[in-house]
């Protein structure tokens, strides 16, 4: 057996492995998946020379700590955290390396939601239509990870990285989310609408992988009804029955039947993905962008 | 027609009925295929077809509005075939909605032909339309937290099948041995957006 793998000590309260997810199937029913936080993941591959669609470990909150059976690179970015091989600190968002067989534990998050772990070589669990990243809707992808699962490594590649450190965004203590009003506002009251856009929401415990869920005032419908199933984007905040606005995130369904209010710029989601409960967030209403 | 925008790189068509929706989806994809539309997705649903990751949004929206829906052209495509054991816990409930005996469900269902509207709930799962609109049927009014692989089931105008055991509330008819959904597969769908189905009824109903 080969001795490119990582063993899992701790797993963490949830570690899902994560690349660019599998966009382009959702006619399927196929949730596009992925790293929440997108330039976290890819900075962490730079720092260890992998190629930005490797894959990589996500954590949450707790972080996790797993032993290499080969000498490795790795690199931890995302949520800050302490950071130790063999009980020694060592740094966050550089490159560091792991000798064969040490333990490098991620600590829980400082400030933020999720961490990212890249290891060189990447992480090589068997793709899923293209993708290695666990999707937590529909169960495609390797399971989230678990005390004592070992988890295969590819080779590192002969590039070196570039770069030593990196700056990274702080979590935010306010998450301000630039939204575009529609397709469905028509849906909601003039006076849901600018409360919407003016009101303070807070991040809810509630909130996960498919969705970022506030807390904040509930939206009141102009209409009565059900909306036909349609398609939903990332970024969409739909508004279920009880008015509180959800962000959807990578895991999120491909169609769906709630009225979506507006949907927040692509940009902003990865700060989204560091927001931890209780965060005040804000939805911001701007222009649509035009076609350059 | 009407075209929504939906955040800054993807538009929500909206058309008049089902039909027009597949029609619409069948056209987008001839467009995609001959190379005169470039979008990430294409999502069909019950009145509407999304399309995301467009470079320019609004002049697709004004080029769609402008234009008619074409007919769905004549469809060269395969049937489907789903060997059925009508044995759903269900069938009577079903029965009783559509003011028939237990054992004409069987037939109704099996002597129409259906199309894959549109995908969604679970990778595989497909909203399939054909039957009369008299046979239309409201969810059980409480969901059952677990469904098995391979039911056959009804919903108000669609019939579906359960790719994998999940929550559902959907009224159950029959079971089908066939695989749906498999990854390791090429394609991992047995049933996309306009795919013909047939239900073969398999042993006594």
């Amino acid at each position: 057996m080969t001795d490119r793998a990582l063993s899992v000590v701790r797993a963490g309260a949830l570690t899902t492995v994560q690349d660019r997810g599998r966009p382009g199937h959702a006619h399927l029913g196929v949730p596009r998946s992925g790293a929440l936080d997108g330039p976290a993941a890819a900075l962490v591959n730079r720092l260890v020379g992998n190629p930005p669609e490797a894959a990589v470990l996500e954590t949450t909150l707790t972080g996790c700590a797993v032993r290499p059976r080969s000498t490795v690179t790795v690199a931890v970015g995302g949520a800050p955290c302490r950071v130790t091989v063999d009980g020694r600190p060592v740094a966050w968002g550089a490159p560091v390396r792991v000798p064969a067989g040490s333990l490098l534990d991620v600590g829980a998050a400082m400030s933020g939601v999720r961490s990212y772990v890249a290891v060189s070589g990447g992480i090589i669990v068997e793709p899923v239509l293209g993708s290695r990243s666990t999707d937590l809707l529909s169960g495609l992808g390797p399971p989230p990870l678990t005390d004592d699962a070992v988890l295969p490594l590819g080779r590192p590649t002969e590039l070196h990285a570039r770069v030593d450190v990196a700056p990274q965004p702080a979590p935010p203590a306010e998450l301000v989310l630039r939204v575009t009003l529609g397709p469905r506002d028509g849906w909601f009251t003039p006076d849901a609408v600018t409360a919407f856009t003016s009101r303070a929401y807070r991040v809810s415990a509630a909130s996960n992988r498919i969705g970022l869920r506030t807390e904040g005032p509930a939206l009141e419908r102009a209409r009565t009804g059900e909306l036909a199933s349609e398609g939903m984007v990332l970024g969409a905040v739909q508004v279920p029955p009880d008015g509180r606005p959800v962000v959807f995130l990578a895991d999120h369904p491909t169609t769906g039947g709630y009225p979506v209010i507006a949907v927040v710029r692509g940009a902003d989601l990865p700060a989204a993905a560091q927001a931890v409960p209780g965060t005040p967030v804000r939805f911001v209403k701007v222009r649509r962008r035009q076609p350059t | 027609m009407r075209a929504l925008p939906v955040g800054d790189d993807a538009l929500l068509v909206e058309v008049a009925s089902g039909e027009e929706a597949q029609a619409l989806h069948a056209e987008l994809l001839r467009r995609r295929t001959e190379g005169s539309l470039s979008v990430g997705e294409i999502v069909p649903a019950a009145r509407t077809v999304l399309l995301d990751g467009l470079a320019d949004p609004a002049r697709l929206a004004a080029e769609l509005t402008a234009a008619e829906v074409p007919s769905v052209p004549a469809r060269a495509r395969a049937v489907v075939e789903l060997p059925v054991r009508y044995d759903g816990p269900d069938l009577a409930d079903v029965a009783a909605h559509w003011g028939v005996p237990a054992h004409e469900v069987a037939h109704i269902h099996t002597n129409s032909e259906f199309t894959v509207a549109f995908c969604g709930f679970a990778p595989g799962f497909g909203y399939l339309t054909g039957l009369p609109e008299r046979y239309d049927v409201p969810r059980r009014a409480t969901p059952r937290t677990a469904v098995p692989a391979g039911a056959v089931a009804l919903a108000g105008p669609y019939t579906g099948v359960y790719p994998r055991s999940s929550p559902g509330g959907w009224q159950l008819i029959g079971t089908t041995d066939t695989v749906l959904w498999d990854h390791a597969r090429v394609p991992a769908a047995l049933l996309a957006p306009g795919t013909r189905v047939r239900f073969v009824p398999l042993g006594r109903s």
